[in-house]
């Protein structure tokens, strides 16, 4: 059980994708690490890590039976990464406005020039179709401090995207 | 062992069954109890956080907390607490934030607290006490208590992406 994977699988959501996805990889053999799964405008989609000591390849052929019956598409890739590697964030930043483009990138760009490492980010897009608004909320790790970032979110704050800025304390007990 | 002597007693890890098991009220407030409360301190202070720890924590299923939130910056605090069975008599307000826990190690979530809460318990002495805490304290000592009831911050967890609480649905 030495080698890592990133399964990567999206596709049209519909009930029961996940207990299929994870059937077949617990029959072949395989163990599971961390996970995330979203429904991203409507789509399924899910980052799962898989350990295994077969080949990429044999994996693919593992999961094409669900893949493929499920109307999914899957990505395998070799990966570094292993458990136990968890940052804790110490700022979190919500974003809000009228969407529109570049945002992200607007918000994101700033943010990283004064120090921030991201280690989470999620996004929606609410509203109405004839006026959407965007929600971002980002958590990170602010290595040049929280004062630095809360100036660079006045200057996107003049370009009219409301954003605010929290310390994440973490109590350990 | 000497009064004087200090240990740094072992940390269980979730799962073991210790950890959900719901804890005895303390009756004798003898020496054994104090020397208890030196090496339990003494631990929580060597710990990660080093702001709370519950005698379950360390296999020692007697209703005992200690909490010291005084080393940190900008927080209102009580000094170091040591709590024998204490009780929440008060609390108000509800709000989020990241927690961690010597016993669940390389994890850390979010959970919902009372910002505000009176408690009251014996002090290493038996004699009844009160404290009045908020945030960053209130926090820790909620944590810690529910140690004391067989439960871990694990139980209480929100989601992330769903942060506090459940959308009110308007018809």
């Amino acid at each position: 059980m030495n080698h890592w994977y990133m399964l990567t699988v999206v596709g049209e959501d519909r009930p029961g994708i996940v207990a299929h996805l994870t059937h077949a990889l617990y029959e072949g053999g395989c163990n599971l690490g961390e996970a995330s799964m979203m429904r991203l405008g409507g789509n399924f989609s899910i980052m799962l890590m898989v350990q295994s000591e077969e080949t990429k390849h044999t994996l693919e052929s593992l999961i094409e039976p669900v893949v493929d019956s499920l109307g999914l598409h899957a990505h395998i890739d070799k990966i570094k990464g292993r458990l136990h590697e968890h940052q804790i964030p110490d700022v979190r930043i919500h974003v809000y406005g009228a969407d529109r483009v570049g945002i992200i990138s607007q918000v994101v760009g700033a943010l990283t020039e004064a120090g921030l490492s991201i280690t989470d980010l999620e996004s929606d897009v609410c509203g109405t179709e004839d006026m959407p608004i965007y929600v971002m909320i980002i958590e990170g790790h602010a290595a040049e401090g929280v004062k630095a970032l809360r100036s660079a979110l006045d200057i996107i704050a003049n370009s009219g995207v409301d954003a605010r800025i929290e310390e994440i304390e973490t109590m350990i007990g | 062992m000497a009064l004087s002597q200090m240990t740094i007693l072992e940390i269980l890890k979730y799962p073991d069954p210790r950890l959900k098991q719901e804890s005895d009220v303390v009756e004798v407030f003898d020496d054994v109890l104090r020397e208890f409360v030196i090496s339990l301190e003494e631990t929580m202070r060597a710990g990660p956080g080093g702001v709370g720890i519950a005698a379950p924590q360390v296999a020692y299923l007697q209703r005992i907390v200690i909490v010291d939130v005084s080393a940190r910056k900008n927080t209102p605090n009580n000094g170091c607490m040591v709590l024998i069975n204490p009780e929440l008599i008060e609390w108000d307000g509800l709000k989020s934030g990241r927690e961690g826990c010597m016993s669940v190690p390389d994890f850390t979530g979010n959970v919902v607290r009372a910002e505000r809460i009176t408690l009251t318990a014996r002090d290493i002495n038996g004699e009844a006490c009160e404290f009045s805490c908020e945030g960053y304290e209130a926090r820790a000592v909620q944590h810690e208590i529910d140690h004391l009831n067989g439960l871990l911050f694990l139980d209480r967890l929100v989601s992330r992406r769903n942060d506090l609480f459940k959308r009110k649905k308007y018809k």
